[in-house]
């Protein structure tokens, strides 16, 4: 067996799984946050009218609750759903509600990694389609909706069918200038957006045991643009090492046997990889950046999971040291715990000065609620996950994928620059 | 389960375009209604009708988790979405939670009906007959514990064996 049926085998006791098996998975750690905590609270209310007890959670240790998506609220209805949330982590006695405004808070996944809220080998789930990130630690993690995690929060488990799994090996180191995202907005342009559908995308190989952690999270985040059900590395002494500074104990790691099966295996080569842009209006739709379109661009946008880890921001900071931005620039670490690093650090002040603002922990411009939509017509390059019509603002709106060294790179210039070419 | 076809002849009809991403914030299923489909087709709530059918290609659902896309259409009116393949979230979500049918059709279905057409799903012979053209396709049967959690009317209700 593979890692991720191994750990689909423990949870749902049974000596064995394989390929479209059926199983009831005991899970170990489940998340909701401002979007589906709310959403969860509205499944609650029917089954409460369908005489379905609903006084108790399975077991609230297990539960961690984020407010990212609607803070600082905008308005009013965003404003009484972080009430709901707070009412409803008191109710149930969940007492892992990372608060905004309250120390560390910041976007879901991060906080899965920042936090070590998620171990090696556990099945964990959350109401959030990119909870996919969290596989990097060698978990299964995977994102679902909002009747599946009520389901989870009260009965401990879940239905899955056993996905098939593509392996994604990359020989040898990425170079200086490419990132894990452009190694992940390669593989979705060579396999689509429904490439990897209902499947698991694991990564291997001596490119990706080279990577840090964070590289590994900014691959599995985007393996929900392929359509997976869960991305997945192996754990190695990094992911320990991570886990450990953060406070975590008893990790046990699972791996695959030797004899594993896959369904398909894709190989790459570290040293042929470019920087690329995932070109509106989807993350399949790839250019090379040295190609890519002559746009004006109007905003670069480096924030969300996929890309305002700390790793990320580094990066960013790399290109805009002593240099200025030609386009409005905003940058938002993922968590408060990074943005206290970067203050620490000297990143914040590198930002500033090369004229970029630097916000709070949020998903907002990222799924075009609030805290800097875009216009019409305006064109953004962005360090997030998806360009559909509309996804960070007006449908008339354009969005570039990059990784933040590109996307920092195009705020210097206004156009869409290969960092090594900037002056 | 008769209908009329609302035809999106497009693969990768995502979840932004569905209920985009400003609404997420609203969790009163007859407000998302009147929002469903909006970045796609800003007419579609005046033309919806009870009991109607969505008709599309590839990958329908894609992108985020929210309910609120299976939500917004099944408070529209829409009954089934009949498409080439569908995405996995939005797939379970409409399954699960017993909203919308999500039925997957052959390129043969997708090609022959068009919008406006009068179709009857029949679910127990799996086919799909087209009252307007006279003409009957098959569906791809539901897996087994996809037709028991529909048949139980949700995840709630179904009872593992």
């Amino acid at each position: 067996m593979n890692i991720t049926e191994k750990i689909l085998a423990r949870a749902s006791g049974r000596q064995r799984v394989a390929p479209d098996d059926v199983i009831f998975a005991n899970v170990d750690k489940v998340m909701v946050h401002d979007v589906s905590g709310p959403g969860v609270i509205k499944v609650f209310d029917k089954l409460k009218k369908q005489g379905i007890n609903v006084d108790k959670l399975w077991d609230p240790t297990k539960v961690w609750v984020a407010e990212d998506h609607f803070v600082p609220s905008a308005d009013k209805m965003s404003a009484e759903n972080v009430i709901k949330l707070s009412n409803f982590t008191k109710n149930y006695g969940i007492e892992k509600h990372f608060k905004y405004g309250m120390g560390q808070y910041g976007i879901c996944h991060t906080l899965s990694h920042e936090e070590a809220l998620v171990l090696p080998g556990e099945v964990y789930v959350g109401g959030d389609s990119h909870t996919n990130t969290t596989g990097a630690l060698g978990s299964f993690a995977c994102g679902l909706g909002h009747t599946d995690v009520a389901y989870v929060l009260l009965n401990g488990k879940i239905w899955f069918k056993v996905p098939h799994t593509l392996y994604f090996k990359l020989n040898g180191k990425l170079p200086e200038h490419v990132m894990a995202k452009d190694f992940i907005l390669k593989i979705i342009g060579d396999i689509s957006t429904e490439g990897g559908a209902y499947k698991t995308m694991q990564f291997g190989g001596s490119g990706i045991s080279e990577m840090s952690v964070e590289s590994r999270l900014t691959m599995c985040n985007m393996t929900t643009e392929a359509g997976a059900k869960n991305g997945i590395v192996e754990p190695d002494q990094k992911v320990v090492d991570y886990l450990t500074s953060r406070g975590a104990k008893n990790i046990t790691l699972v791996h695959g046997d030797t004899d594993a099966e896959y369904e398909k295996i894709y190989e790459y080569e570290g040293s042929e990889m470019e920087p690329l842009v995932a070109k509106p209006f989807s993350p399949e739709n790839i250019a090379i950046v040295r190609e890519a379109p002559s746009v004006e661009l109007d905003k670069s946008y480096i924030g969300s999971c996929t890309g305002a880890k700390y790793e990320d921001l580094e990066a960013a900071a790399k290109i805009l040291k002593g240099r200025t931005v030609k386009i409005r620039t905003e940058i938002l670490p993922a968590s408060i715990s990074i943005y206290k690093r970067a203050m620490e650090n000297g990143l914040l002040k590198i930002f500033l000065d090369a004229g970029a603002t630097v916000g709070p922990p949020t998903c907002g411009a990222c799924c075009g609620a609030h805290m800097g939509v875009l216009a019409k017509d305006e064109i953004c390059i962005s360090t997030t996950n998806r360009n559909f019509p509309g996804r960070m603002g007006h449908v008339d709106s354009q969005t570039y994928l990059s990784s933040p060294l590109v996307a920092a790179a195009s705020a210097v210039t206004g156009k869409i620059t290969d960092p090594r070419d900037l002056k | 389960m008769k209908g009329n076809v609302i035809k999106y002849a497009r693969d990768n009809i995502d979840t932004d375009v569905i209920i985009p991403g400003q609404y997420l914030k609203v969790h009163d299923y007859a407000e998302l209604a009147k929002h469903a489909m909006e970045g796609l087709d800003p007419d579609f709530h005046s033309k919806v009708k009870e009991g109607d059918f969505i008709l599309s290609g590839r990958n329908f659902g894609c992108g985020s988790s929210r309910e609120h896309a299976p939500i917004a259409l099944t408070h529209s009116g829409i009954k089934a979405v009949l498409a080439l393949s569908f995405a996995r979230i939005f797939y379970r979500n409409a399954v699960d939670g017993a909203f919308l049918l999500p039925i997957e059709i052959d390129q043969d279905a997708y090609s022959d009906i068009a919008e406006g057409d009068q179709i009857d799903i029949d679910l127990k012979s799996n086919q799909i007959n087209n009252l307007t053209k006279n003409k009957t396709y098959k569906m791809k049967p539901f897996s087994d514990i996809i037709g028991k959690i529909i048949e139980a009317g949700g995840l709630f209700k179904y009872k593992p064996d």
